[in-house]
């Protein structure tokens, strides 16, 4: 048994769980383990007290006339007091260990997300989604039932076994010595049993990851699969892994199912053997064997046996839980987003033409930036924004944007066009750094962006996304997610002003309508327009929109920009499209391919060189 | 509901009641081997007797091993029992999920139906096992040792009828109250997994408005909302052990005072007073079993009757007796068509449709966000039934085709575009399980798709991740157009199938569609006027209603709606080019 969980528990994160346990909750855990110690001694007692009982208690009352029974009592009464402890004891340790492990559940779960809210954009562009999810559901289910059942059985079990075998060996070391051989044999069968278990409850682990992926991938194409008439070959294949899937499951449980009868039939046959060898040794005389001994022995042996099932019992659970917190650890241990920033974004007030920090709102902002030499220094946040010779790649050494330099005015509308892949979104994730830049440098109102703080830079960009994503809540909540204060008008306002408000009025409970599920039942134009309405009512200096509009109708497209173009007139806005129709205002258009600058310039410039763009734009308009 | 989840055990009936058959032998076991002890303590070893002792013992030794064989036996068939039913279960819902129509779909969430497959056929699957082994396991056992309590002494037996009805009401009594509070903690651990989900999916938007700290407080309210139901709960749970325990104290203190007596006065030896108190464990034990399985199969309830409501779920679309199953051409005719989705006239998505297309036609849709496009052109092949009206695919109505032959004709590439994990030529397969590599070439030339494809290292056999995240979004939607193509159809449907893909891709592959399927009908809704000017008929729909049906000239010419959005695309609403 030892070697096996030396050979899969991994106890460093084994004790990483139990630091969890008694960081916060030192007193409780002292306690649990006084009334589990308690406990255990005191079913151990009991268990031996029962002999004490019959053998010096009961048998010399028999045959004796008019027995007195104020000695029996006194030694029930004795019984009562060590059950009594233990009863107290056990509720005491079951009580405590609720908050200790609700707690400490609550801790990790609390833990985790604040981990996970520091985590680059990196990490969850490298990561699917749902091997995040499964560390808060799956592995944290597990480690919850090991902490609630497991350690503190384990606990007990370990204690009650040694305070027993101490007492065999105290009884009589021959007998001990036939109890250690047998133990052997159910050691090795138990062990034979739980690796066999523990290999097919891995597979099937596999097997329903595999079946879950493919009834998710087929439910959610279902509309595809009607279109298609896939229905029959979807059949096969959910068969084929649905049939692999039961035969792992029939496994595991074979094993499983077994253990309890084989141990415990197993512990019979020793309290047989027990019996016999100590009859013959009790009638041979041999190593001071009395009727009585054997009794006890044989009873020693019965309490002997059970904690040793429930250990094999719980050692799968086990293994899997601390698998599931070595998942949870490497989440939890993985580099958050590094901020190096001490430029902020405060308020100001101008007085005699210079800049004034100040509490109140006065919708005027400037950069505080503190230079070395202790200066302080005000900069306007204007919304200009420079490249220079910026390189940039995902991954080390592979470079997908090269030497790109540009600039964007306050009051001009900056484009980028070009073919999927060519870099335009990597631009936009390199100004609000979710990636750092690997050579270059990139100046937001002169101050390279390095030294801005990442959440200050990040207040100052507006972002509308192609995906857009909404959360649980109603359109209100969702409208007013970047400014919590903002007042009815100003959310109908800004519904306005992305064309939103007109449908949003047609929903059962216009602004309270309740979205559940990312907004499923809006369709992609509508959620998009929502999404513009979020970032319009923070009213950001910068705006970025990636592919926007892209689910938008070319008429309603024309309205919401129209909004736009004078919501942010004065300010800096990029945009990434690939309808041509979208950008061809911009003041300049760049151009991308294969993460270089090809061309740059405004529409009519663009046109006029004849090159990619002009391309592009003709293709769009063959119009004979 | 007992009885639909019950029909899944099909093949596996012979295990099922072999089950219980070899838990009872088990229990059989369990009963006499306790009354062998007693007897061998009592007999042998009390008065010395090696011979007792020796016969006894092996005797013991022997029913160990057949009690061994037996539980091996029931956990053997139990396993197997077990896991087919739930594998017939989780078919029997597939199946069924793949009958039904899009109408269905629809009522049920994706993410609902997968969680039915998953997690409720565990929990059902769960509550089988324990019914199998537990439920006929623990009654046996309470009876069995009850019986030889009242064999072994009749006076002390007392102790037992009135201590087990009690500790039986308890154990209820906590599990009925603790188990309201867990479906309730329940819900809640389901919010709080929508809460990471939605900032997993929507981490840009979170760090883009600094919402980090804002999300952590919104998660930390819900998190502590769940450690305070959870410990409610549990706090009610774990009066269970120290239930029991004190139940067994008592009974062990007060046997072990009459039992005494009893011993003293010769009514008792102290074998069979050993062989009480093992009993007294075992009746316990099978309680605390029973309230178990109680648990288990109140959370699965609930799943049982979520899977029956999958199973239960017919179809809204069936095929006519003597369905028809040729297609003759690819014409279609919409005559005075009304549709909803919630079959309510007064909710109507498509009011009053009248359209003639001819085989071989192309039609353009136009129409803004929300004007139904989508929904007019999911009624040709069926994946819907007009509410009122009729619609003709080559003369004759969609409902008196059988479903499978008309959609083989009816191809469409749908908006949501999904392609599977697998590799490419597997993925286009889909059109045509038999097609020839040729074929699948000839079909991906045609959809502008074989050029990037042999850009691929691996070509054809490139594999495409689950949702086809390594592919771009034109070229999704070429693969998917490809896809369609393998069909042959007569008819073609593209639901704005094009958005992603170039201007000039676009124009590439409506070319080569006039070129290669001339014979073929197709749909082309579109957000771009360029996809869809050179049709011979253009439809502008506005809120659910044909606005005009023409020729681009036709249109430019007459069509307000046509107007602007042609000019909002072409001429950027400043100069003329």
């Amino acid at each position: 048994m030892n070697n096996k969980m030396k050979g899969k528990i991994d106890f460093k994160v084994l004790a990483r769980v139990l630091k969890y346990l008694t960081k916060n909750y030192k007193l409780r855990i002292f306690f649990v383990i006084i009334s589990l110690l308690l406990s255990t001694a005191s079913s151990v007692a009991a268990n031996l007290y029962l002999q004490t009982l019959i053998d010096d208690y009961i048998i010399p009352l028999v045959g004796v006339e008019n027995p007195v029974y104020n000695s029996l009592m006194q030694a029930i009464l004795t019984m009562i007091i060590i059950y009594g402890v233990g009863v107290l004891a056990g509720f005491l340790s079951s009580r405590l260990m609720v908050k200790v492990t609700e707690g400490t559940l609550k801790q990790i779960r609390d833990e985790m997300f604040i981990k996970m809210q520091r985590l680059p954009i990196k990490y969850f562009d490298t990561h699917s989604h749902g091997d995040i999810m499964s560390r808060y559901t799956n592995d944290t289910d597990t480690l919850s039932q090991m902490i609630s059942q497991s350690i503190p059985q384990m606990f007990s079990v370990v204690i009650s076994i040694i305070v027993i075998f101490v007492s065999m060996i105290a009884t009589n070391i021959y007998l001990t010595i036939v109890v250690i051989l047998f133990l052997g044999i159910i050691l090795v069968v138990s062990r034979y049993m739980t690796s066999r278990s523990g290999k097919y409850f891995l597979k099937q682990q596999e097997s329903v990851g595999k079946l879950n992926g493919y009834i998710e991938e087929m439910i959610n194409g279902q509309k595809v699969v009607k279109v298609f008439c896939y229905e029959e070959r979807a059949k096969e294949r959910f068969d084929k892994l649905n049939e692999e899937l039961s035969k792992n499951v029939y496994n595991a449980n074979k094993y499983v199912n077994c253990i309890g009868p084989v141990n415990g039939n197993l512990g019979n046959t020793l309290y047989a053997i027990l019996a016999m060898v100590g009859g013959i040794l009790a009638i041979k005389g041999i190593g001071n064997v009395s009727v009585g001994l054997i009794i006890a022995f044989l009873q020693l042996s019965k309490t002997f046996i059970r904690p040793i099932n429930e250990v094999s019992r719980q050692l799968n659970s086990i293994v899997m839980a601390i698998a599931g917190a070595k998942r949870i650890f490497e989440f939890m241990d993985e580099e958050p987003e590094k901020d190096e920033g001490y430029v902020t974004l405060v308020n100001v007030k101008e007085e005699n033409g210079k800049l004034i920090e100040t509490t109140e709102k006065t919708n005027k902002w400037a950069w505080k930036h503190p230079h070395s030499d202790g200066t302080l220094e005000y900069v306007e946040l204007e919304g200009h924004i420079e490249f220079n010779d910026v390189d940039f790649g995902y991954e080390e050494g592979k470079i997908v944007l090269h030497n790109i330099s540009l600039y964007a005015k306050p009051g001009q509308k900056i484009a980028f066009v070009g073919a999927t892949g060519a870099g335009k979104t990597t631009i936009t994730n390199l100004i609000n750094r979710f990636y750092d830049i690997e050579d270059g440098k990139i100046r937001y109102d002169g101050i390279n962006i390095n030294k801005i703080r990442k959440d200050d830079l990040r207040l100052s960009l507006g972002m509308v996304l192609q995906e857009t994503n909404l959360f649980t809540g109603t359109i209100k909540e969702n409208i007013k997610y970047g400014k919590e204060d903002a007042t009815d008008e100003e959310v109908i306002e800004a519904a306005k002003l992305a064309n939103a408000h007109d449908f949003i009025m047609r929903l059962p409970n216009g602004y309270d309508t309740k979205l559940t599920g990312d907004g499923a039942s809006l369709s992609q134009g509508q959620r998009q327009l929502l999404a513009i309405a979020r970032c319009a009512l923070c009213n950001p200096p910068v705006m970025i929109l990636d592919e926007a509009t892209s689910s938008i109708d070319t008429r309603t497209e024309k309205i919401v920009q129209d909004g736009m173009d004078k919501l942010m007139e004065g300010r800096t806005v990029f945009v990434i499209a690939h309808r041509l129709s979208t950008v061809r205002n911009s003041k300049a258009i760049i151009v991308l391919d294969h993460g270089k600058i090809i061309e740059r310039g405004n529409h009519e410039d663009l046109i006029a060189q004849k090159g990619q763009y002009y391309k592009l734009y003709t293709g769009a308009f063959e119009l004979e | 509901m007992i009885k639909k989840l019950a029909e899944c055990i099909g093949e596996y009936k012979k295990e099922t009641i072999l089950t219980p058959v070899f838990v009872g032998f088990e229990c059989a076991f369990d009963i006499i081997i306790p009354f062998l002890m007693a007897f061998l303590i009592d007999n042998g070893i009390n008065k010395g007797d090696v011979r007792t002792v020796v016969i006894i013992g092996i005797a013991l030794v022997i029913c160990s091993f057949i009690a061994i064989y037996t539980g091996v036996k029931s956990g053997d068939y139990s396993a197997k029992a077990t896991s087919g039913f739930a594998k017939n279960l989780r078919r029997k819902i597939y199946y069924n999920v793949q009958e039904f129509s899009f109408a269905n779909i629809d009522k049920f969430s994706t993410s609902s139906i997968v969680t039915r497959h998953t997690t409720d056929i565990n929990n059902v699957q769960m509550a089988f096992q324990m019914i199998i082994r537990m439920a006929v396991r623990a009654p046996l056992m309470i009876i069995f040792s009850l019986v030889m309590t009242f064999v072994i002494n009749v006076k002390l037996a007392l102790i037992f009828l009135i201590a087990v009805p009690l500790l039986g009401l308890g154990l209820y009594l906590i599990a009925t109250k603790a188990h309201p509070i867990f479906e309730k903690a329940i819900t809640i651990y389901d919010k709080l997994n929508n809460t990471v989900q939605e900032n997993v999916r929507g981490v840009r938007v979170v760090k883009s408005f600094v919402t980090e700290d804002k999300e952590i407080e919104k998660f930390e309210k819900t998190s502590e909302l769940i450690y305070k139901e959870f410990s409610r709960a549990e706090r009610i749970v774990a009066l269970n052990n120290p239930l029991m325990q004190f139940t067994v104290a008592t009974i062990i203190v007060l046997i072990s005072w009459f039992g005494g007596k009893e011993i003293v006065a010769n009514n008792l030896t102290t074998g069979e007073f050993t062989s009480l108190i093992t009993y007294t464990m075992q009746i316990l034990m099978s309680l605390m079993m029973l309230s178990m399985v109680l648990v288990t199969i109140m959370i699965s309830r609930a799943s049982g009757e979520r899977i029956v409501e999958l199973i239960d779920e017919k179809s809204t679309l069936t095929n006519k007796e003597n369905a028809i199953k040729e297609v003759k051409d690819g014409s279609i005719t919409f005559e005075n068509v009304n549709f909803s989705y919630v079959n309510d006239e007064n909710k109507l998505c498509l009011k009053d449709i009248n359209v003639e297309i001819k085989s071989g036609e192309t039609i353009g849709i136009i129409g803004g966000t929300g004007s139904s496009k989508t929904t007019l052109v999911q009624l040709i092949p069926r994946l819907y039934d007009v509410t009122s009206g009729k619609l003709k695919v080559g003369g004759i109505d969609v409902r008196d085709y059988d479903i499978k032959s008309l959609r083989d004709q009816v191809a469409m590439v749908l908006q949501k575009n999904e392609l599977f994990s697998g590799t490419i030529k597997e993925n286009l397969r889909w059109g045509n399980e038999k097609a020839t590599d040729e074929e699948i070439e000839k079909a991906c030339k045609l959809a502008q798709a074989d050029e990037f494809i042999k850009t691929f290292p691996e070509g054809y056999d490139t594999y495409i991740e689950q949702g086809g995240t390594n592919v771009s979004g034109g070229q999704k939607q070429r693969l998917c157009i490809a896809r369609a193509l393998l069909k042959r159809p007569k008819i073609l449907i593209l639901d704005d199938s094009t958005s992603a893909v170039d201007t000039k891709t676009d124009s590439l592959i409506r070319k080569a569609f006039k070129e290669e399927i001339p014979n073929t009908t197709k749909i082309i809704i579109a957000q771009r006027i360029s996809s869809v000017e050179d049709a011979d008929k253009i439809i502008v729909l506005d809120n659910g209603k044909i606005k005009a049906i023409g020729t681009h000239e036709q249109l430019l010419a007459s069509n307000d709606i046509y107007q602007e959005v042609y000019y909002s695309q072409v001429k950027g609403g400043e100069d003329n080019e």
